[in-house]
């Protein structure tokens, strides 16, 4: 019958007495969308807990079979939605590994800002929602209000807030223009006494320090077999990033640094990523700075990008390029083969793993969604502490139900 | 008569209808339920931010306890497996309440025309206002929760009678017609559990 | 670069059957299935591949020219030099059995339930094998290509609310 829920597992820790069971989720307020956990309890302390996923799952990858590579990237968008760009420039890097294509500078630049913006983007919502469940409205308030001058800086140059769908094979939808420039450059300014304002709110304050101080420590053995990536995992003492490890887009050219730490806690995983968002800032403002001008499609890759519009509508060589770029039948072909790719997503390691069968579209389109290996960690984060911390440890694994059930 | 009240009680005391009263009220102080499954919940989280602030409208509070809420928001794409849990809160919600279906995938399916996300939510569950959008902008939001107040004022009883007559349903019907053909094409194959087997 | 993956798995398996190819800097080895596990425990404890990325399959039923229909793919990582390599086996129906690698890395457990929910392909020795994303009676496998996009109706199933009755 469609209205029953499922029934949790027995395990273990069931046998012994005097446990209960609590549901948390699907829909709680702390559960940052559709997540469900049925936690054992004894008492207060959380003995064992279940995770049931699968209520966001929406068949993105039977999707990524049917549309083509450069319309994929608008379903790619709504994945991990927190920072949506870096789905796109993720995906599109894949595409471009299979297929072989080389970027232009510029294009490097714009999208190197790009994955950085919406790192800070996605580390202000992650500790803004989870000192939201910690009860820090202000907090939340505060970072909410620095993202909205980074959507305003997205519609500047997409026209869009968020799901921007602003790569394409090969370059980006369109150029930006000075203001937009002028735009980051003021954000860059700007930012610096946001964040001051919000780390000196929580950082350092008692009750968020009791409250992530120790709980939910993720072992460096356990990161690593787990699967973890990203924030979390270099919270707890892995020193990868990929950024520096396997540079993609136009990593090499900045100087910035891999911020890592050891105590592998809630607190220390807060951290990492206030640490993180420094270090963007620090990287937009040299690319902000250095950014070439040229074209952002790659004139040798000339038949994955699109044209100019005014070439499209002034001359015939324009047309015919256009034509050939949308027409279903006549687009770019790829090698008949299959590669993963990775980028390094505010969230983690985003990768995809593209099977081709020559056409220009994926014949499997896999995501390797961090959010989904976080989360399976969590029964080992959350053993032997207490419910309030549920809610802490969610938080601070920044699980998206989006990546995480695809 | 009138004239001589209207002079002693001043604008102290103001006469109307019970129904309009009760209907002001009402639309004036609509608590939401967010019901955020997807990207139209972090929309949903701009528009209550401090830049468009959803409580000046008198949606103060985002309570999550569907017995403390009169407006259920669902923000995002339901799939099949969430929507059995949308159906529960929208019955353990008390009356009077409203639906806002916000964004295109609550509405219609969206761009997600797949084996598991339901097209439109309007098919399970009655709603009353539709923000289109991929994201809606939370100016949209606002305008929905606008217009939502107007229909409420407009045609709200004290007591929900207006609710008794929508005894159809408003929505789609729950197979379109492709979708038939294909469960009769199914219908040739042993299928091994009958829990989630379409109807004949 | 010298593929340490490649060298070791020559020196310390030479029985095993490895058929290696290399696409865009990324070497692949293809392997039957029942050698996965030798094969995974070598690389991890003598070539040093101490995290799984990734554990996924793929359906070449509509492909020109395959010869097996599932193919699963194991994506692994030496995170300490930075080598990635690709581990790739067959399997056809009727026969979808596989061991599973959560003895090697625990990480794997919830990337193998997705591929049984997705594909129907089951891993023996998993310690909780059931469903992950889909309900618990879902009857299909969504992600093979004779299941079409739409569904079969599943999505549909549920009753009708109407206004007065709520």
């Amino acid at each position: 019958m469609p209205l029953e829920l499922l029934e949790p597992t027995t395990s273990d820790a069931s046998k012994r007495e005097g446990l209960w069971t609590l549901n948390f989720g699907p829909q709680h307020p702390a559960t940052h969308t559709t997540l469900r956990l049925v936690l054992q309890l004894d008492g207060e302390t959380v003995v064992d807990a279940e995770p049931d996923i699968g209520f966001l799952h929406s068949g993105f990858e039977k999707l990524g079979e049917s549309l083509d590579y450069n319309q994929y990237v608008t379903i790619v968008d709504r994945m991990n939605y927190i920072s949506p760009l870096a789905n796109e420039i993720a995906w599109h890097h894949s595409v471009e590994a299979l297929l072989g294509i080389e970027l232009t500078p510029r294009c490097k630049y714009i999208r190197t800002i790009f994955a950085e913006l919406m790192r800070i983007h996605d580390h202000l919502l992650c500790l803004g929602a989870c000192l939201l469940d910690l009860g820090g409205v202000t907090a939340f308030m505060y970072a909410f209000n620095e993202r909205e001058y980074i959507y305003e800086i997205c519609e500047r140059a997409s026209g869009q807030r968020f799901h921007t769908s602003y790569t394409r094979v090969g370059g980006l939808l369109y150029d930006v223009t000075d203001d937009w420039v002028a735009m980051v450059r003021k954000f860059v300014r700007n930012f610096p006494k946001a964040y001051n304002d919000f780390s000196g709110l929580v950082m350092k304050n008692r009750i968020f320090i009791e409250r992530t101080r120790d709980v939910g420590v993720l072992s460096l053995e356990d990161a690593i077999a787990g699967g973890a990536t990203g924030p979390v995992a270099r919270a707890s003492g892995v020193t990868r990033d990929l950024r520096i490890d396997e540079p993609y887009l136009a990593y090499e050219d900045f100087d910035f640094s891999i911020c890592c730490a050891q105590a592998g806690d809630c607190y220390a995983r807060f951290q990492v990523r206030m640490m993180e968002m420094l270090q963007s800032i620090k990287i937009i403002e040299q690319a902000i700075e250095n950014l070439p001008s040229g074209p952002i499609f790659n004139e040798a890759f000339g038949k994955s990008g699109l044209p100019d519009k005014t070439d499209v509508y002034g001359s015939i060589e324009g047309l015919i390029h256009h034509f050939e770029n949308i027409m279903p039948n006549r687009q770019a072909d790829g090698p008949k083969d299959a590669l993963y790719a990775a980028t390094e997503s505010p969230n983690g390691e985003l990768g995809y793993y593209i099977v081709s069968d020559g056409s220009f579209r994926a014949y499997r389109a896999r995501t390797r969604p961090p959010s989904l290996l976080h989360f399976s960690l969590f029964p080992r984060l959350i053993r032997g502490c207490m419910l309030s911390d549920v809610v802490a440890v969610l938080g601070s694994i920044n699980i998206i139900a989006a990546e995480l059930d695809r | 008569m009138a004239s001589e009240v209207k002079k002693q009680v001043g604008d102290n005391v103001f006469l109307t209808k019970l129904d309009a009263a009760a209907s002001w009220a009402r639309a004036n102080s609509l608590w939401p339920m967010p019901f955020a499954t997807a990207c139209c919940g972090i929309e949903l989280m701009s528009a209550s931010a401090s830049r468009h602030d959803l409580s000046r409208f008198g949606s103060e509070v985002m309570r999550f306890s569907p017995r403390q809420c009169d407006l259920m928001i669902v923000a995002g794409r339901v799939v099949m497996k969430m929507l059995p849990v949308l159906q529960r809160i929208w019955l353990q919600m008390p009356e009077p309440k409203w639906c806002i279906s916000m964004g295109a995938c609550a509405c219609s399916g969206g761009v997600f025309d797949t084996y598991a996300v339901v097209q439109g939510i309007d098919r399970f569950i009655p709603v009353d206002i539709y923000v289109p959008g991929c994201p809606p902008r939370p100016e949209q939001l606002i305008q929905s929760i606008i217009d939502l107040q107007a229909k409420i004022q407009s045609g709200g009883t004290y007591n929900a009678r207006e609710f008794k007559l929508r005894d159809t349903p408003e929505g789609p019907q729950r197979f379109d017609e492709d979708e038939l053909l294909r469960i009769r094409e199914r219908n040739g194959l042993k299928l091994d559990s009958p829990k989630y087997d379409p109807v004949h | 670069m010298p593929s340490i993956a490649k060298e070791t798995l020559s020196a310390k398996l030479p029985q095993v059957d490895c058929e290696w190819s290399e696409f865009r800097d990324q070497s692949r080895v293809k392997i039957a299935p029942s050698s996965l596990l030798q094969v995974l425990f070598c690389l991890r404890d003598q070539a040093g591949f101490n995290q799984l990325t990734d554990v996924t399959c793929v359906d070449h039923l509509e492909m020109a020219g395959a010869t097996d229909r599932f193919e699963l793919v194991y994506v692994l990582l030496n995170i300490d030099s930075g080598e990635r390599v690709v581990v790739k086996t067959f399997l056809n129906e009727p026969d979808l059995k596989i061991q599973s690698a959560t003895s090697v890395w625990f990480g794997a457990d919830w990337l193998e339930r997705e591929v049984y929910d997705m594909y129907g392909i089951e891993f023996e020795g998993h310690p909780n094998f059931k469903r992950l994303l889909l309900p618990e009676g879902f009857a299909s496998f969504p992600l093979r290509k004779d299941y079409p996009q739409q569904g079969r109706g599943e999505r549909h199933n549920f009753p009708v609310i109407t206004r007065a009755e709520s």
